[in-house]
């Protein structure tokens, strides 16, 4: 078990930071799409920015090590636009709707929210729904 | 103390989710991305007698991203309970003007608004219904805020800047259209 518990540590940061910064706020989300607001675009794009550095950090030392010794890898997305396109539309709608994405769900579920377990019940039936049609779908 | 009750700005913010991308890559070489753990529940719960392709694998080879996601709602709690903001969320006054057009009666009170959250029939199936959206159009996709915009982007991959630009499409579809439509 001790070799999950970094990643309970770094988790728990995750949420605790989606609270704190009220990314997990329906109003929040609502104020960014309607571009009231900076907030919710500096928190994006100082997360992208402090990432790319971060990444260009690892790939410029020599020390590209995991903890367990791998080389760092930076994973690559598999090509393709349709899916991408579909799909971030499809998700984008019902984040629209509801201000709460994967991991807001998740962090909002944690304070106690009967609302969020509902909207992850909800997702867990997308998820399952895409996992069935795949094979139907333009990707 | 103050600082672990009050909101956190974007300045603060930020950087700590960016940070998520290196230390998900140190700690074990992993890519940030939250939704794919929406799949491994699916694996995880799939009766045998369903069997759909796409959920049959080995799932506790994930058992890492699960615990992280464990974390994320253990952090909600620390964040939203024990170290509450007692204060309304401070969104800005062209907001509260909007969403008092809207008929919302005290915006921002808490962090997500009784009118659509509280337990009824009628929420409960927006909230569900909307659910759906955002698990089908994620895997769809691949990924989500976290995966695409925060890892994809910052790794410049061209796929995640297609999902970025369907998912802000999406948002400021609904936002704009689907939501005032809905209250109004």
């Amino acid at each position: 078990m001790s070799r999950y518990f970094p990643y309970l540590l770094v988790g728990v940061l995750f949420g605790f930071v989606l609270i704190k910064s009220e990314a997990a706020s329906w109003y929040r989300i609502q104020e960014m799409f309607h571009f009231q607001s900076f907030h919710m675009f500096g928190i994006l794009f100082s997360a992208i920015a402090t990432a790319f550095v971060a990444i260009q950090l690892i790939k410029r030392l020599d020390r590209r090590r995991a903890l367990d010794g791998q080389a760092i890898e930076i994973p690559e997305k598999p090509p393709g636009r349709t899916s991408y396109l579909f799909g971030g539309l499809i998700f984008g709608l019902g984040w629209g709707l509801i201000g709460l994405c994967p991991g807001p769900v998740f962090a909002l579920a944690g304070t106690g929210s009967l609302g969020a377990l509902v909207v992850l019940a909800g997702a867990l039936h997308g998820t399952w729904l895409y996992g069935a049609l795949k094979q139907y779908l333009p990707h | 103390m103050d600082w672990l009750y009050q909101p956190w700005p974007w300045y603060v913010a930020g950087p700590l989710i960016g940070l998520m991308v290196p230390l998900m890559l140190f700690i074990g070489n992993r890519s940030f991305g939250i939704s794919n753990n929406l799949r491994h529940l699916c694996a995880i719960t799939q009766p045998p007698t369903v069997d759909v392709d796409f959920f049959r694998y080995n799932w506790k080879e994930h058992t890492w991203s699960l615990v992280f996601v464990i974390g994320t709602a253990l952090g909600g709690f620390l964040a939203g309970v024990v170290f509450a903001n007692p204060e309304p969320v401070r969104i800005s006054q062209a907001t509260q003007d909007m969403l008092l057009t809207w008929g919302f009666t005290q915006p921002g009170m808490s962090l997500v608004p009784e009118e659509l959250f509280h337990a009824s029939v009628r929420n409960f199936t927006f909230l569900f219904a909307a659910g759906v959206l955002v698990g089908f159009g994620t895997r769809y996709a691949g990924g989500c805020t976290s995966g695409h915009a925060i890892t994809g982007l910052s790794t410049l991959q061209l796929p995640s800047l297609h999902a970025v630009l369907g998912i802000f499409g999406g948002g400021l579809f609904a936002s704009w259209f689907l939501v005032p439509w809905m209250l109004i």
